[in-house]
């Protein structure tokens, strides 16, 4: 994102002599210009301007030959001699250019250079070097490292060069005491992608007087030769046949043609700190200046050496097949919507690709140490499609970046001959009078504005005449509308982003202050107002519920892959079809989203029992996602209409079921009762707990069906699971993990869980008020019945029978002794229940308990259950 | 029994003055009891003189009736007082020898704890339930026509390429080795429920959706692929930025606290127009008080009403989304990202049952 040097913004806005980065940062974030950092100066002093008293070559036994100088540097940095007297100090230079005479840049002990580079007094080639000569590399103002800085020759007018004294703070001449602030620019203002728009925007928030320096530009670029006609500086061809939705990829193309530059013009020192402080590095002058240009305006540039080029210049789509190999030295195999500058070697029209319009030149046409006749192109390329060509080859660049977010469409003329007047200042070229300029930009629509509009959408009362002085200000043409309180408004070329009425409203509020709008408080919706939903309250009851219990409730990633189906027992064939699978996973191994929540939760368990944590019970309520292969494809729709029902319909059909689940895992001791008696390992008990308090939390009726060993479900353990089910609703599994699971997972064995559809066990509760039983206050008849029963028979379906048996006189039922053992046959156990009739409208009587037992015993027997005695 | 049958009454009274003497040194039930036994037993000189009453004169029998009375009752009263002087003490003396360690920790089923994330969700949907709003609830994996295209996103942009979102295989593309487009996202942003509620609930509207998103960030000590929003959107006939400032700072309150406020920059969302990032002034910021950065918001841009078939010159509305992990990591001062997301129960176990 782009650095502001408040020393280049100065060139467009007037600015407070004292005007500090933390300030300017304060100005800029009011109007939307995000402060990203201020980057501190990476050099500390001091550095100081020499005098080069005396240079004495001393060649060395390694064939080098350095300087040992005497430099004076100012009666507070020079030396003490033997008698008290200020002398220059002792430094050894290696530099070529080191000389007797010259004022140089001394970076004294104790300053530290880019790089963490200190500065100390060090012994070398027999002499005691009491501080360092600077070239522009070692200060970080730019690459070159052939010489020191003589600064009689650096950028500083003579009369600023004579008049610099030893001694001076050379930290404040370089700038490299300053700061640079970094702002962040949202999508939709590539204009302040330039001084020229940052300069605007601080004018917006300060006041402070701005120029725009397109004017002045534009005054004096000559008539360009437009299409169609002949003359120009190049024919240059706008070919387009695969417009991206309809947008020809380049609306105007503007050449101009610089001859006589000389290549060996070094980039003037000023140019090349302003482009470092910005990021970039100094090339060449040509190239520096295209680079200052777009800096500067905003308006990318491409300089090619005239004399490699054939006419015509066409702008086209590149053809299948065809390859091009970048600046950077990059080969990219190019699609047919990319665009290409191209020319026409030969005769052979197109047939030469120069670049990547808008992203980056090739290797062919580009400017050189040869260069002699500069071909300078400022054009105006679709967004979409440098867009799309930047990320199909990876090469964002500086241009794209901005052609992404929308370049002035009118600015090509202005950039062009700013960057002619460079290369005529500082290279000595001769600009041609006669440019070209293929245009074929659309006029901007008006918009039909209501003065009102901006108090509708943002409750601020700006007068109108405020509004339009804003508009105006923002660069803005206002003109009367069809009737009184409205008005047509042209946006400027430099804001392709103002399209709307809305888009309006923003500028005004943000140049009023969004700090000025009042706050209100919207209307309470009393009559949609119903508040959290059942299954919304019925959520958080289970979550409650479950850490209320005991359990610590965890939040996973929804990614699962081999490893985990491997670990659960999952045949990979049969999930993954009905797995949504991502198509660019973060992790490789985990493509596909969990259809249950355990193996994701396991992944959890297993963390904490890595970290030495024991007894680890956990639960998570989420989402799990089943895909269904043979679900229709989702339609690909336009935004800003409102699809049709049926439409809408195919857009949620192609959607997987994303039901709401809850799991826990269970592991390690169950009962912590410390000092208080012994623990007991977790198993299937206490799985079959935490489910079904969470069923009676939500008033569910859940009754466990136990499949036959081989028909449970491989993740569980064969004789210790069970399906949580409501009447004839699955609602999801309970009991041991499957012992290769805990295993796999590096669990304590028996360790258990239990996983429930909460979308499924919701639907089945009807949400209404529970209908009470009167109380009986007859007496209970408390009797023990206890039976033996073949061990296939479970002691639920027991119970039912004895339920059913007793009808309305029996009150309650509680299983109190499961016994197998030495007083039971092998194949039976023994189950006692405890029991109390009641009857609701009399006493019982000894022969109506007697009739109560007999039914019982008759109901029981076809289980093979027997009373015994 | 002979001699027995003369009614001495300075030998009883004596008698009695011994007893009650012993009764007030006595310490134990036991003593006690034995002093009874001796003292107003069946063989002790009470019961003698009482007894002894019968074979008295008319006058005497009066005056000895009146004297044993008086001798019976002092009795009686001594030993009433002492017996329930000494039952204190035994009984103070049983339950001391009963007293145990009351800072043993005691705890046969411990509590188990809420993360603090959805706790946090509940809270914020509490504060929407209280305005009157309602909290909806849509699909994670999402049709990027709801994710985006409704949402004023168009096809080119950049939130839509592959490095900053889950784009989901379709049927179509299982046997191809490339991606082939199903037009299906895990949805990016809680956003999406936008134009979902705004269709199947019609206008005006106010909705609160917080819920599960996700980007392709690696986790890091900020980031996290799989986060959580709560989005908030209303529309109705006459709303304006000043009503999403009066939301937006009462949220800020109920986060933060009352000194908290929130304050709007300029900025630029496709859904919003105009936009807004919205900064929290935070009280307990370290290094002292001040602004930070906790969302976006703006007014509905007329795109989307117009994607839910609203008209936007009838109807207004606002938007605005924070994140509530980031909420969090501000909240209760957690340095890493990766303590939200592990599941490490150390780390939920600080929360308990609330945040």
């Amino acid at each position: 994102m782009p650095m502001i040097d408040i020393d280049w913004l100065k060139e467009h806005v007037e600015v407070p002599a004292d005007l500090t980065y933390e300030q300017l940062a304060k100005d800029l974030v009011r109007v939307g210009l995000e402060e990203e950092e201020i980057h501190a100066s990476q050099v500390t002093g001091p550095i100081v301007v020499g005098y080069v008293v005396d240079c004495t070559p001393e060649p060395q036994k390694n064939g080098k030959t350095i300087n040992w100088c005497h430099v004076d540097v100012g009666d507070e940095y020079n030396e003490t001699d033997e008698n008290g007297d200020k002398v220059p100090r002792g430094i050894v230079c290696g530099a070529p250019n080191m000389a007797a005479g010259e004022k140089v840049v001394v970076t004294l002990p104790g300053a530290v250079l880019p790089g963490d580079f200190k500065i100390e007094p060090r012994k070398t080639y027999g002499h005691i070097s009491n501080g360092m000569c600077a070239s522009e590399r070692e200060l970080g103002l730019g690459n070159d490292h052939n010489g020191i800085i003589l600064l009689n020759h650096y950028d500083l007018s003579k009369e600023e060069a004579e008049a610099l004294k030893p001694g001076d703070d050379a930290m404040h001449l370089l700038h490299l005491d300053q700061p640079v602030l970094e702002i962040n620019i949202t999508p939709d203002r590539g204009y302040t992608l330039s001084y020229r728009g940052v300069a605007r925007e601080y004018h917006h928030s300060t006041g402070a007087a701005y120029t725009d320096p397109v004017v002045a530009l534009n005054a004096k670029a000559p008539k360009p030769v437009v299409e169609g006609d002949n003359g120009g500086d190049v024919a240059v061809e706008i070919d387009d046949g695969n417009p991206i939705h309809g947008v020809p990829g380049c609306d105007r193309y503007y050449a101009r043609i610089v001859r006589g530059f000389n290549p060996d013009a070094p980039t003037p020192g000023w140019m090349r700190r302003r482009l470092i402080r910005a990021g970039m590095r100094s090339i060449s002058l040509a190239v520096d200046i295209t680079n200052y240009v777009m800096l500067d305006l905003g308006q990318p540039m491409h300089a090619y050496d005239l004399d490699k080029i054939e006419g015509p210049i066409v702008v086209r789509r590149a053809n299948a097949g065809e390859h091009l190999t970048t600046l950077d030295g990059k080969d990219h195999e190019l699609s047919p919507e990319d665009l290409l500058i191209t020319d026409s070697p030969n005769g052979v029209r197109a047939s030469r690709i120069l670049g990547l319009a808008g992203v980056m030149g090739g290797l062919y046409g580009e400017v050189t140490a040869e260069t002699r006749n500069v071909f300078v192109e400022a054009a105006h390329f679709d967004q979409v499609t440098i867009a799309r060509s930047a990320r199909r080859h990876k090469t964002p660049s500086e241009a794209s970046k901005r052609f992404e977010r929308g370049v002035d469409d009118q600015l090509q003329p202005a950039a062009a001959q700013m960057a002619a007047d460079l290369l005529a200042s500082c290279g000595g070229g001769t600009p041609s009078d006669t440019p070209v300029d293929v245009d074929r930009t659309q006029a901007r629509t008006r918009i039909d504005f209501r003065l009102t509009e901006t108090k509708r959408l943002t409750g601020l009362d700006t007068s109108d005449e405020r509004i339009r002085q804003i508009l105006e200000d923002i660069g803005c043409a206002v003109s009367e509308g069809a009737e009184p309180g409205r008005i047509l408004v042209l946006p400027p070329s430099w804001r392709p982003d103002l399209n709307d009425p809305c888009d309006l409203v923003e500028e005004v509020a943000r140049l009023v202050g969004y700090d000025e709008i009042p706050v209100t408080m919207p209307p309470a919706p009393v009559e949609s107002s119903i508040g959290l939903t059942p299954n919304q309250l019925r959520q958080r009851q289970v979550a409650d519920e479950l850490a209320e219990y005991g359990l610590v409730e965890t939040l996973s990633y929804p990614f699962v892959g081999s490893a985990d189906f491997k670990a659960f027992g999952y045949d990979e064939d049969d999930i993954e079809p009905v797995s949504v699978e991502v198509a660019n996973p973060l992790a490789g191994d985990r493509p596909y989203l969990r259809r249950t929540i355990l193996p994701t939760l396991a992944q959890t368990v297993q963390r904490n029992i890595r970290r030495g944590i024991e007894d680890v019970s956990l639960y998570e309520l989420g989402h799990v996602y089943l895909w269904d292969p043979n679900a229709p494809a989702i339609p690909a729709l336009p935004g800003g209409v409102k699809p049709t029902d049926d439409q809408l319909e195919a857009l949620d059909a192609g959607l997987p079921e994303q039901p709401l689940h809850v799991a826990a895992i269970l592991t390690g001791k169950a009962v912590e009762t410390g000092w208080l008696g012994e623990r007991r390992a977790v198993d299937w008990t206490d799985a079959v707990e935490a489910m079904r308090r969470v069923a009676d939390r939500l008033g569910a009726k859940v009754q466990l069906d136990q499949p036959r060993s081989r028909d449970v479900p491989a993740q569980w353990h064969p004789g210790r699971a069970a399906k949580v089910m409501v009447g004839d609703v699955f609602v999801g599994m309970v009991g041991e993990l499957h012992p290769h699971v805990n295993e796999a997972l590096g669990f304590p064995e028996h360790s258990a869980a239990f996983e429930l559809d909460l979308t499924a066990l919701f639907s089945t509760l009807n949400g209404k008020p529970v209908q009470a039983k009167p109380i009986s206050t007859f007496p209970p008849v408390k009797q023990d019945l206890a039976f033996s029963v073949p061990k296939t028979i479970s002691a639920e379906q027991l119970k039912q029978a004895i339920v059913e048996a007793a009808g309305d006189d029996l009150e309650s039922i509680e299983l109190f002794d499961v016994y197998t053992g030495d007083q039971m046959e092998s194949d039976e156990k023994s189950l006692a229940y405890a029991v109390v009739f009641r009857s609701p409208d009399r006493t019982l009587q000894a022969a109506d308990t007697e009739a109560l037992r007999a039914a019982i015993v008759e109901k029981a027997a076809p289980l093979g259950a027997q009373l015994r005695a | 029994m002979a001699g027995s049958s003369t009614f001495d009454a300075e030998k009883v009274t004596d008698a009695v003055i011994e007893g009650i003497a012993k009764i007030k040194d006595a310490s134990t039930m036991e003593g006690l009891k034995a002093i009874k036994a001796q003292y107003a037993g069946a063989d002790s000189v009470m019961t003698q003189a009482s007894r002894a009453i019968g074979g008295l004169g008319k006058d005497e029998k009066k005056t000895a009736g009146q004297l044993m009375g008086k001798l019976r009752a002092d009795f009686g009263r001594a030993y009433g007082l002492k017996e329930s002087e000494v039952k204190a003490e035994d009984e103070a003396r049983k339950l001391g020898s009963e007293t145990v360690d009351m800072t043993l920790p005691v705890n046969r089923k411990p509590i188990g704890s809420r993360h603090p994330l959805p706790k946090l969700m509940e809270d914020v949907e509490d504060l929407f339930i209280s305005m009157g709003w309602q909290i909806s609830e849509g699909p994670e994996v999402e049709t990027e026509w709801y994710d985006f295209d409704a949402l004023n996103f168009g096809p080119d942009h950049p939130a839509r390429q592959m490095q900053d979102t889950f784009y989901v295989k379709g049927n179509q593309a299982r046997d191809a080795a490339g991606f082939v487009g199903s037009n299906m996202v895990l949805r990016t942003q809680t956003s999406s429920d936008q134009v979902r509620g705004l269709i199947a609930r019609g206008v005006p509207l106010y909705i609160a959706s917080p819920g599960r998103v996700f980007r392709t960030d690696e986790l890091d000590a900020t980031h996290t692929p799989v986060f959580h929003q709560c989005e908030a959107l209303a529309v109705d006939k006459n709303l304006t930025m000043g009503d999403l400032k009066g939301v937006l700072d009462k949220l800020a309150v109920t986060m933060f606290g009352p000194e908290a406020k929130s304050r709007l920059r300029p900025s630029y969302f496709p859904f919003t127009e105009p936009s807004a990032e919205l900064d929290l002034w935070f009280p307990d910021k370290k290094g002292g008080p001040g602004w930070i950065e906790w969302g976006g918001c703006g007014m509905v841009n007329p795109n989307v009403l117009r994607s839910a078939g609203i008209d936007p010159d009838v109807y207004t509305g606002f938007a605005f989304g924070v994140g509530m992990e980031r909420t969090l990591l501000l909240r209760h001062d957690i340095n890493d990202m990766h303590d939200l997301v592990e599941g490490d129960v150390r780390f939920s176990k600080q929360f308990v049952m609330g945040e």
